[in-house]
């Protein structure tokens, strides 16, 4: 697998490098000398011991936990005007407070929330997208794969973020959730055309043959011969999705988008921009907003690479 | 060759004439009535709103039947007409984009194209070298996981508010005037050098992970053992895989003209850049619905033109599309 820019799995054209499209389809290269680990504990035993995976878990836990518990952590309310206004970072106020007495830490931790709700939905929801038109048009082929091929490509080729604020300027996107079914309806194309290619590679093998030979529908055969044949391939295409749904909220919302009478980490940034937070130099109102995002982010797509080689045991080395 | 072209170019029409489609029914099929929505929004006085009622019926045509509507906004698009900015009454669409055109490609042009040479560089040097590559990688996945608009914001704190080495909006000092002068260009590129700096970077993160991954995997194939195996120096392979991962990296280049588009557009309202991304923001805050329309739709030819000439860089590249083998997709 190959994380492009903006952590996009770019499928290879068609050629998948030999060692992706191989390697979830063999049982993990644990040597046959050694008892083989049961296949659930085998995951966990070199998930344990691959520092990527479990620095990138962490770092996605700890911001979990904190969007979880933040909010009950303080008692301001994240938009009412209670402290002093431009405060510096102090026991009462943590993160400091805004130019309109605002406590940026009851905001820091809120955001959170929207950026995991944001990154779950949207990300789901483009990853559903992906997976269900990426298996349909690899596996049918023919007329079904051509017209399933030109909406990607169409799709594709806009950019989310045009089409989003053309669609935000005439929908008033008033929560989290339609914004993030705004962005997973937009998002998905990268995913179909991976899941495409992996599809046509394994459509083939003896496996499905016996399965279609038994009588099953197409349907049962994706769902239970080639998706789980995938499953590693799918778990990474979901995290990608997730952190490139929250980026792109991140943006709508600093563009003034999303929900504007909420709070959000893009919001942050931009109220703290407009507000010229930069030029006072209120660094504590302007800087959590963008860490806690690219400390998720981050996380995930550091997670991904320990992923990629807990299940590529060709990768493992090094 | 001509198939593979011709497949490419059958993509970029429907997508334009989706894009344009898309353009034109948002308005008109969303729930609720689009001038009603646009002017509780502007919040004008009780006696503009009647003018402006009229003005916004009669502009999107909405006294005529629904396919002539269609029609009609074809016809005006073949003549270059996109309407009349509302914020910036009666100057033309086309007008506000066209000053603002120069600056964005200023921008995104150099970004692109340097992120993209630098990162592929700097990535497959990366590849199987330990030291380097316990580097490159963790910066580079840091770089690619920052929204651009809050590498902006902290290049310009850093540079701009706490070192003051560099100015923080605009694209040249206001005294002057746009002139092919010394002084001029002096100045437009010390206003040039963060917002392109901030682009720059995020998008060099992505392609130096790129690019790595891609050569450590070209290295592993037969050829490079092959080559390896007869006693070629490592120099030499590298340099083979190195043209061989460039293929697909190229391919994500017009994967990725998106995000870079969209970053360029945040990017440029953190520093006051009078580009596209500036014209959008003021758009979006003054719900100037003809303004917004005719930038999407420039956004949409200006991809799918890089789209082509990637296409074609494409065919050079790789013999295997000119000879009508697969390859490309």
């Amino acid at each position: 697998m190959r994380v492009g820019p903006r952590g996009e799995i770019a499928d290879v054209g068609t050629e998948i490098p030999a060692s992706v499209a191989e390697a979830p389809l063999t049982p993990t290269g644990a040597p046959q000398t050694a008892p083989p680990p049961a296949p659930r504990s085998e995951f966990l035993y070199f998930a344990l011991r691959n520092w990527k995976f479990v620095f990138g878990l962490s770092l996605v836990l700890g911001f979990f936990l904190l969007a979880l518990i933040g909010p009950h952590l303080t008692p301001h309310k994240p938009l009412a005007f209670t402290g002093p206004t431009d405060g510096r970072p102090s026991s009462d106020y943590w993160f400091g407070t805004t130019s309109f007495g605002q406590d940026v830490f009851s905001q820091f931790v809120n955001g959170l929330r929207a950026a995991f709700l944001v990154g779950i939905l949207g990300g789901g929801l483009a990853w559903l997208i992906g997976a269900t038109v990426g298996f349909t048009a690899g596996y049918r082929g023919g007329a079904v794969d051509d017209v399933l091929n030109m909406l990607t490509n169409v799709v594709l080729v806009i950019p989310t973020l045009a089409i989003l604020i053309i669609v935000a300027a005439y929908v008033n996107v008033h929560s989290y959730v339609t914004e993030a079914i705004l962005i997973g309806l937009t998002s998905w194309p990268w995913a179909a055309r991976a899941v495409r290619a992996q599809t046509f590679s394994l459509k083939t093998r003896e496996f499905v043959d016996v399965a279609r030979l038994t009588g099953r529908n197409t349907r049962q055969i994706i769902v239970t011969e080639i998706a789980p044949n995938m499953s590693s391939y799918l778990l990474m295409m979901f995290i990608l999705l997730f952190g490139g749904a929250i980026l792109i909220g991140a943006s709508l919302d600093f563009l003034g988008l999303g929900p504007s009478e909420k709070v959000s980490l893009g919001l942050m940034m931009n109220s703290s921009f407009l507000s010229s937070a930069l030029l006072l130099g209120s660094w504590w109102w302007f800087l959590p907003p963008g860490l806690g995002i690219v400390g998720i982010v981050g996380g995930l797509y550091v997670m991904n690479v320990g992923l990629d080689e807990i299940f590529n045991p060709r990768l493992r080395e090094l | 060759m001509r198939r593979y072209l011709a497949r490419k170019i059958l993509i970029y029409l429907v997508t334009f004439w989706v894009a344009v489609t898309i353009d034109w029914a948002i308005p008109r099929f969303m729930p609720g009535d689009p001038v009603q929505s646009l002017l509780s929004r502007m919040q004008a006085q009780p006696e503009s709103q009647q003018a402006l009622t009229g003005y916004y019926t009669k502009a999107f045509g909405f006294n005529v039947p629904i396919w002539k509507q269609y029609l009609n906004f074809w016809a005006a698009l073949f003549h270059g007409d996109l309407g009349v900015s509302i914020a910036n009454f009666p100057t033309p669409v086309w007008e506000l984009i066209r000053g603002a055109l120069p600056y964005t490609l200023a921008l995104l042009v150099p970004a692109i194209l340097l992120s993209f040479w630098a990162g592929n560089k700097v990535g497959a040097m990366a590849a199987r070298r330990k030291g380097l590559d316990n580097t490159v990688l963790p910066v580079s996945y840091l770089l690619t996981a920052t929204p651009q608009m809050w590498l902006g914001i902290v290049l310009a704190w850093i540079f701009a508010t706490i070192l003051t080495i560099f100015p923080v909006s605009a694209a040249y000092d206001l005294s002057l005037q746009p002139t092919w002068s010394f002084e001029f260009a002096r100045s437009f590129l010390h206003h040039w050098i963060l917002p392109f700096l901030t682009l720059f970077l995020v998008a060099f993160g992505g392609w130096a992970i790129g690019m790595r991954n891609m050569i450590i995997y070209e290295l592993e194939a037969d050829y490079s053992n092959y080559l390896a195996a007869l006693g070629a120096p490592t120099r030499l392979i590298r340099k083979y895989a190195y043209r061989n991962a460039l293929l697909p990296q190229i391919t994500g280049l017009a994967l990725a003209l998106g995000a870079i588009i969209s970053g360029a557009i945040v990017v440029e309202i953190v520093y006051s850049y009078p580009g596209l991304g500036t014209l959008t923001l003021t758009a979006i805050q003054n719900r100037d619905y003809f303004l917004i329309q005719g930038i999407f739709l420039f956004l949409i030819v200006g991809i799918l033109i890089a789209n082509f000439i990637i296409d074609i860089a494409y065919v050079l590249i790789d013999p295997r599309t000119r000879v009508g083998m697969q390859g490309g997709s």
